[in-house]
């Protein structure tokens, strides 16, 4: 919640047309409440549904009715949802501007090469088999595959191109590793095949009070990076004569953006669409601005990634289809529609 | 610019001119050697070691009948299939990066593996079916998705990148499918599943090789033939038409081919990966040569594919681990071996 008033700050020094900064944060406004309903919604919808005035309830008072419990259980899943969702997308947006390709995602820097591949030593090797044993493993492999690209991809002259070939060397190596020992070990397999889908289902509140402080750590990071990132989209030798200092940019954005997936991924599993997808859809409406583009992005971000849970609990009833499943049946389409609708030249 | 002064155009007597690429050249011609060796080599691995020089002698067909079963009717047709597989898959890798424009436009990238990755879970989770099936059912799943992608991004023509994006969409969806029919499998078809997804040459006979080798007969020499009209396509579509190039008729033939040379090679050995994303970036390195390098290209999938077997086959023993597992660490330490010393030389 860090977000929402940043933009008001931004509105009085910027010099695009005031209608547009208003029509913009006015938007923004809308999208939060979206956020609010969506994240209502979560807590009220599911195997037993709840009315809205007993969440409301639920929320305030703790009287121990079965209403309370079942919102006190859901309220930690939403927290979670809302916290990794934001952190994908802020991840997506920071990587995207960052390499200045809008293929860019957590997974194009091997991030989540490195998650997956230390939770799978995890399992494999150390015999952890809980998800709040999981986190520090998969927050040290991304957090350690996220300096080895960057180490890699060039600290000095690190170009987008040469970053993205880093990544993506690093996590075909990775990936054959996982491969490896999902093929030998079964147990490894039977595992990591729930872990990787992406859900939201196992949270827990020891989970997330692990995850939080680098959480919110690069969210701040992220969107105080706004506009250093925005004078780099305009390429290196312009950037440089605006007085950007490109490779303090550069190693910071890598930073914020590995932290932020790296402690989501840990959370949640690697739910790769939300962060690939959310800034491509924000940017049609906010333009190339990233000071527009990373509020918005936190913001609906978790109203995916929610939306999706929700989805997920009521198609199977009293089953669920994993979050990461719905988030890309529904994202993919919506996606490739937005891509179509779009001229040539724009996109 | 260094890279254009190598180059030389030959004249014939007739008056026809050839723009030649010595580098390009000698790098194809290495690389073809180093691929053989490897075959080579890889004949000759395995639970009975068969020296290098009874392989060549034995291909040559003198060799006694114990061997020649074992080369000719057992490791031959694997090593074809790898070969095969690998120079489809390093064509078509270059083929799609060339026509999006986009260094990380490969199949892998574009939803062609989840395609036939789809097609042949379903075959095995919903089905258990037999391995022909499985094949089948690849095979169609990776045809489907690439008209299936062709169509949704046809718009008065398919641009590179809006055909990317669309590919990353569909790409995503699928593989939220292959995800969830993985956790819907039990362990036995989850871990028949994650074998075929890793890439497998183990089993392969002559069966498998005819197909693809006849597909490739037909395939490659179109593709190839299409590669001066794609060179000028990488300047931009204005340019391209402006030089006389059929723009979307090239790209439409072009994108058919890679489609073909993917879908079926990843039928016949699974969505191997890396292959199509690494060759074409390696070889770009190795000719310092603009412009799509299809033939190195072709020569660098093939070489890493069969190097790659060799050494799981060195590494672990015989069929213990599929090959897929290693295509990814040897293409992958050899592209980062390469970026690191492009950078101590300076050049980006």
């Amino acid at each position: 919640m860090l977000v929402e008033s940043r933009p008001e700050q931004r509105a009085e020094t910027a010099p695009a047309p005031p209608k547009r900064q208003l029509a913009r944060a006015l938007g923004l406004l809308l999208a939060v409440v979206l956020l609010v309903f969506v994240a209502m919604a979560s807590i009220g919808v599911g195997a037993k549904s709840l009315a809205p005035d007993l969440v409301w309830h639920g929320l305030f008072h703790d009287s121990g009715t079965y209403a309370d419990i079942v919102v006190r259980d859901r309220i930690s899943r939403t927290v979670l949802g809302l916290l990794a969702g934001a952190a994908f997308g802020l991840s997506g947006s920071v990587l995207q501007a960052l390499t200045r390709n809008p293929l860019a995602d957590p997974g194009l820097l091997g991030i989540n090469a490195g998650a997956s591949a230390a939770v799978v030593t995890a399992i494999t090797f150390f015999g952890v088999t809980s998800l709040s044993g999981y986190v520090w493993f998969a927050f040290a492999g991304a957090a350690a595959v996220g300096a080895l690209v960057w180490f890699l991809g060039g600290t000095r002259g690190a170009t987008p191109v040469r970053l993205a070939l880093a990544g993506t060397a690093i996590g075909a190596a990775l990936y054959g590793y996982l491969q490896a020992v999902m093929i030998t070990d079964d147990e490894a397999l039977s595992r990591m095949r729930f872990w990787t889908v992406g859900s939201l289902d196992s949270a827990d509140d020891r989970t997330i009070v692990q995850v939080l402080p680098f959480l919110l750590a690069g969210m701040v990071l992220s969107l105080a990076l706004a506009r250093p990132l925005n004078a780099m989209e305009m390429g290196d030798d312009t950037a440089r004569a605006l007085g950007a200092h490109l490779n303090r940019t550069r190693a910071l954005a890598m930073l914020a953006a590995t932290v932020l997936c790296g402690a989501a991924t840990a959370s949640c599993g690697p739910v790769m669409f939300v962060g690939l997808m959310v800034p491509h859809v924000v940017r049609s409406f906010t333009g190339p601005d990233l000071r527009w583009i990373l509020p918005y992005a936190a913001v609906l971000s978790p109203v995916l990634l929610l939306g999706a849970d929700i989805v997920g609990r009521l198609v199977a009833r009293p089953a669920e289809i994993q979050v990461g499943v719905i988030t890309a049946l529904i994202g993919g389409p919506v996606f490739i529609f937005l891509v179509r609708r779009r001229r040539t030249a724009q996109l | 610019m260094k890279t254009l002064s190598r180059s030389r155009a030959v004249r014939t007597p007739g008056g026809l001119s050839l723009r030649l690429d010595l580098r390009s050249l000698i790098v194809v011609v290495l690389l073809l050697v180093a691929v053989l060796a490897a075959g080579v080599a890889l004949i000759g691995t395995g639970d009975a070691h068969i020296p290098a020089m009874d392989v060549l002698r034995t291909l040559a067909g003198n060799g006694n009948p114990y061997q020649d079963f074992i080369v000719n009717e057992l490791r031959l047709p694997r090593l074809l299939v790898g070969l095969l597989v690998g120079a489809s898959l390093g064509l078509g890798g270059a083929l799609f990066q060339s026509i999006s424009r986009n260094p990380l436009g490969s199949p892998d990238v574009l939803g062609l593996a989840q395609g036939s990755t789809a097609g042949a879970l379903v075959m095995i989770v919903l089905f258990s079916g037999s391995a022909a099936a499985v094949t089948a059912g690849a095979l169609v799943g990776g045809l489907v998705t690439g008209l299936g992608i062709y169509l949704l991004a046809w718009k008065q023509g398919v641009h590179g990148y809006r055909l990317v994006l669309v590919g990353i969409g569909v790409s995503a969806v699928l593989t939220a499918v292959n995800s969830y029919l993985i956790t819907k499998a039990d362990i036995v078809d989850a871990a028949r599943a994650v074998v075929w997804m890793t890439g497998s040459l183990s089993g392969r006979d002559w069966t498998q090789v005819w197909p693809l080798l006849i597909l490739c007969a037909v395939v490659v020499p179109v593709v190839l033939a299409g590669g001066r009209g794609l060179r000028m396509l990488e300047m931009g579509d204005d340019v391209a038409y402006a030089l006389g190039v059929r723009v979307h008729r090239v790209r439409l033939v072009l994108m058919a081919g890679a489609v073909l040379l993917t879908a079926a090679a990843t039928a016949a050995a699974g969505p191997v990966g890396f292959v199509a994303l690494t060759a074409p970036q390696l070889a770009r390195r190795l000719t310092r040569s603009p412009g799509p390098n299809l033939v190195p290209s072709l020569c660098m999938g093939a070489g890493l594919l069969v190097t790659a077997d060799w050494l799981c086959q060195r590494l672990f023993g015989a069929d213990q681990l599929p090959v897929g597992v290693v295509t990814g660490v040897v293409g992958g330490a050899y592209l980062l071996w390469l970026l690191v010393g492009e950078r101590r030389a300076g050049r980006v």
